[in-house]
């Protein structure tokens, strides 16, 4: 009995079918060789920047725009790395910076985050979903709104120009109570509930129960956190001016405008050096990296 | 043995659920204000960082004013700012580069990730790889962005063109010194930035569609291109307009690409709104001004996620 699947409301992950799907025939075949070698090429057009910049880093100065393009530094140079990690513009001050501002920042932003999210998601209070929709509200509002208030705002309690200017606001998200809230709302209930038959206070379900379930969300949400801290750009070119407080986007800058006088290579060397970290992190944790895009995503 | 559930807490005896238990949740407990108490630290920190600030540009707006003059300085001026907007050339040229810069950047770089997605969800030997490739550009910081392709376009040295020339095009583009080629210049490096993003989202939701679905369409014949136009794109529309929707509000706010690499220029060939009121507010200190424009393009960003959310109420298809 060969009959066409009907449409059923709940298709199982693994279908009989599964097998049948990795059966190619040859047309098949060559299309997806045509495919992979296609995308091999459009990655290779992707990474170039990339690569370039890697390259340029290692070149002497008046090399890195020798045409054409030697993919292979001769001599490979260190020294723009010394250059950039311990001259006039030390990458070490800037990334020590900005490891205090993301490491607050994460620290904070699950604390603050996780406990609200906890009442939005399982306790019931007069004005709850009056007060989650205010919040979710102002996800859309534009940044730049904020930036010349909160920059007035700063000066009158005295944190512009600190890394308290980057740290505080980061520590009380909407993003982040909204992405914990919306893990929370799928753990079952009866867990709760029968621990507070038990006797179990909200602030014990909250860190016996719930936290402990949490953990992927809340490595997302780390995860994710700790990059936007790193690469933030624009929050402070707008807050800091000190540049002993410079956190490593806005300590590049420094290389790029030099009055005229920058450095090819020593940009590029700061550049590499500045986004080492944040691939590093990736790499380690590649999974959860994107268990922690999926989840801000679809569950968005 | 005891289950993963009595592991962590001692349910006594069976729960037998009861009935109109829904009904008496709903209620108010006795003691339910410690729900203010957890939200109690993130609402604070939401009322000072967002509220207040909102509130004040929401006032600020309809004043004129210099942060060098101080809160004395403040002079009510009604609704002037927002009739100057409309009279300001500047404004509506902004508006329009803002809507081509998010029309071409954002549309693409869903369709460049929809595409890398549906290959990499497929017999592709190096995968793991070719994701990471993808991937890297965004999680790289825009000073590192903007340094490397301020390098790239180069007017004199630039070795993209070095590479065109090589393939045969005589007069490449001048790129970020050309006011024709400075949009497009940065539109490609939005696409670069944004594409993996894109495709790690699709691909999330690729792996939700049953298999069972195409050998379906296999057995009546389908070919892979009606598969993927009655089925995947179908499938994958709420994914689509979430990236639609991010993605305008993202990149009509964005400006610190624009601020590095052509300050507006050239001319104000890529001044968009969200660099005008940075402009207005961090050089021209017209705080007041700046407040008005931010609100102006909030109900822009506004006004379209309410048409994208009515577009896709007809069009998304949710399991």
């Amino acid at each position: 009995m060969v009959a066409i699947a009907p449409p059923r409301s709940r298709w199982p992950r693994r279908g009989r079918g599964e097998s049948k799907s990795e059966v190619m025939d040859r047309g098949t075949k060559v299309r997806w060789a045509v495919i992979t070698l296609l995308m091999w090429a459009i990655a290779l057009l992707f990474i170039a920047p990339f690569a370039w910049m890697i390259v340029s880093s290692l070149k002497r100065e008046i090399d890195v725009f020798r045409l054409p393009i030697r993919w292979i530094p001769e001599p490979v140079t260190w020294g723009n790395y010394v250059e950039v990690w311990t001259g006039n513009y030390p990458l070490t001050k800037y990334i020590g910076n900005s490891l205090i501002v993301a490491v607050a920042r994460v620290v904070g932003e699950l604390f603050t985050a996780s406990l609200a999210a906890y009442a939005f998601a399982r306790m019931e209070f007069r004005g709850r979903n009056a007060i989650f929709v205010l919040y979710v509200a102002t996800l859309i509002i534009p940044h730049q709104m904020l930036l010349v208030p909160r920059f007035i705002l700063y000066r009158e309690i005295g944190i512009y120009d600190t890394l308290w200017a980057l740290i505080l606001p980061g520590i009380f998200t909407v993003f982040g109570t909204f992405l914990l809230r919306q893990f929370f709302l799928t753990i079952p209930r009866d867990l709760s509930d029968a621990a507070r038959v038990d006797g179990a206070t909200e602030f014990q379900i909250y860190s016996r129960i719930i936290l402990p379930l949490a953990k992927p969300a809340l490595a997302s949400l780390a995860i994710l956190a700790f990059v936007w801290s790193w690469n933030d750009y624009e929050t402070p070119l707008v807050m800091l001016t000190t540049e002993a407080n410079f956190t490593v986007p806005l300590g590049l800058t420094r290389y790029i405008d030099e009055g005229g006088g920058f450095s090819a290579a020593l940009i590029m060397a700061g550049a590499v050096s500045s986004v080492l970290p944040v691939i590093i992190v990736f790499l380690l944790l590649q999974r959860q990296f994107i268990a922690a895009l999926a989840r801000s995503g679809l569950k968005g | 043995m005891a289950t993963q559930g009595t592991d962590i807490i001692d349910i006594p005896g069976q729960r037998v659920p009861v009935v109109g238990e829904r009904t008496k949740r709903r209620s108010l407990r006795p003691g339910s204000w410690q729900g203010y108490l957890f939200i109690l630290p993130n609402l604070l920190g939401f009322a000072i960082f967002t509220l207040l600030p909102l509130a004040f540009a929401l006032a600020v707006s309809f004043a004129d004013w210099d942060v060098i003059s101080g809160i004395d300085g403040i002079d009510w001026i009604g609704f002037g700012n927002f009739t100057e907007l409309v009279r300001d050339a500047n404004f509506w040229g902004s508006a329009r580069n803002t809507l081509v810069y998010v029309g071409f950047s954002v549309p693409l770089t869903t369709a460049a990730g929809l595409g890398v997605a549906m290959a990499l969800n497929g017999p592709i030997p190096g995968r793991t790889i070719l994701r990471l490739v993808f991937f890297i550009p965004f999680i790289t910081n825009t000073v590192a962005i903007g340094a490397v392709w301020l390098l790239l376009y180069h007017p004199r040295y630039s070795p993209l063109n070095g590479g065109l020339r090589n393939l045969g095009i005589e007069n490449p583009p001048a790129w970020l010194a050309s006011s024709d080629w400075a949009m497009p210049a940065l539109v490609i490096i939005a696409v670069w930035a944004g594409a993996g993003y894109a495709s790690i989202i699709y691909l999330a939701a690729l792996q939700d569609i049953s298999p069972d679905l195409y050998d379906a369409a296999n057995l009546d014949g389908a070919s892979s291109w009606e598969r993927f136009k009655s089925i995947t794109l179908p499938l994958l529309t709420p994914t689509t307009f979430f990236l639609l929707v991010t993605g305008f509000i993202g990149a009509s706010q964005s400006f610190g690409l624009i601020n590095l690499m052509t300050e507006g220029g050239p001319g104000r060939a890529t001044t968009v709104l969200s660099y005008y009121v940075y402009q207005n507010g961090f050089e021209f200190y017209r705080f007041g001004y700046a407040a008005a424009l931010s609100w102006v393009m909030f109900a822009g960003v506004l006004l379209l996620t309410l048409f994208l959310w009515r577009v896709q109420r007809r069009m998304v298809h949710y399991e």
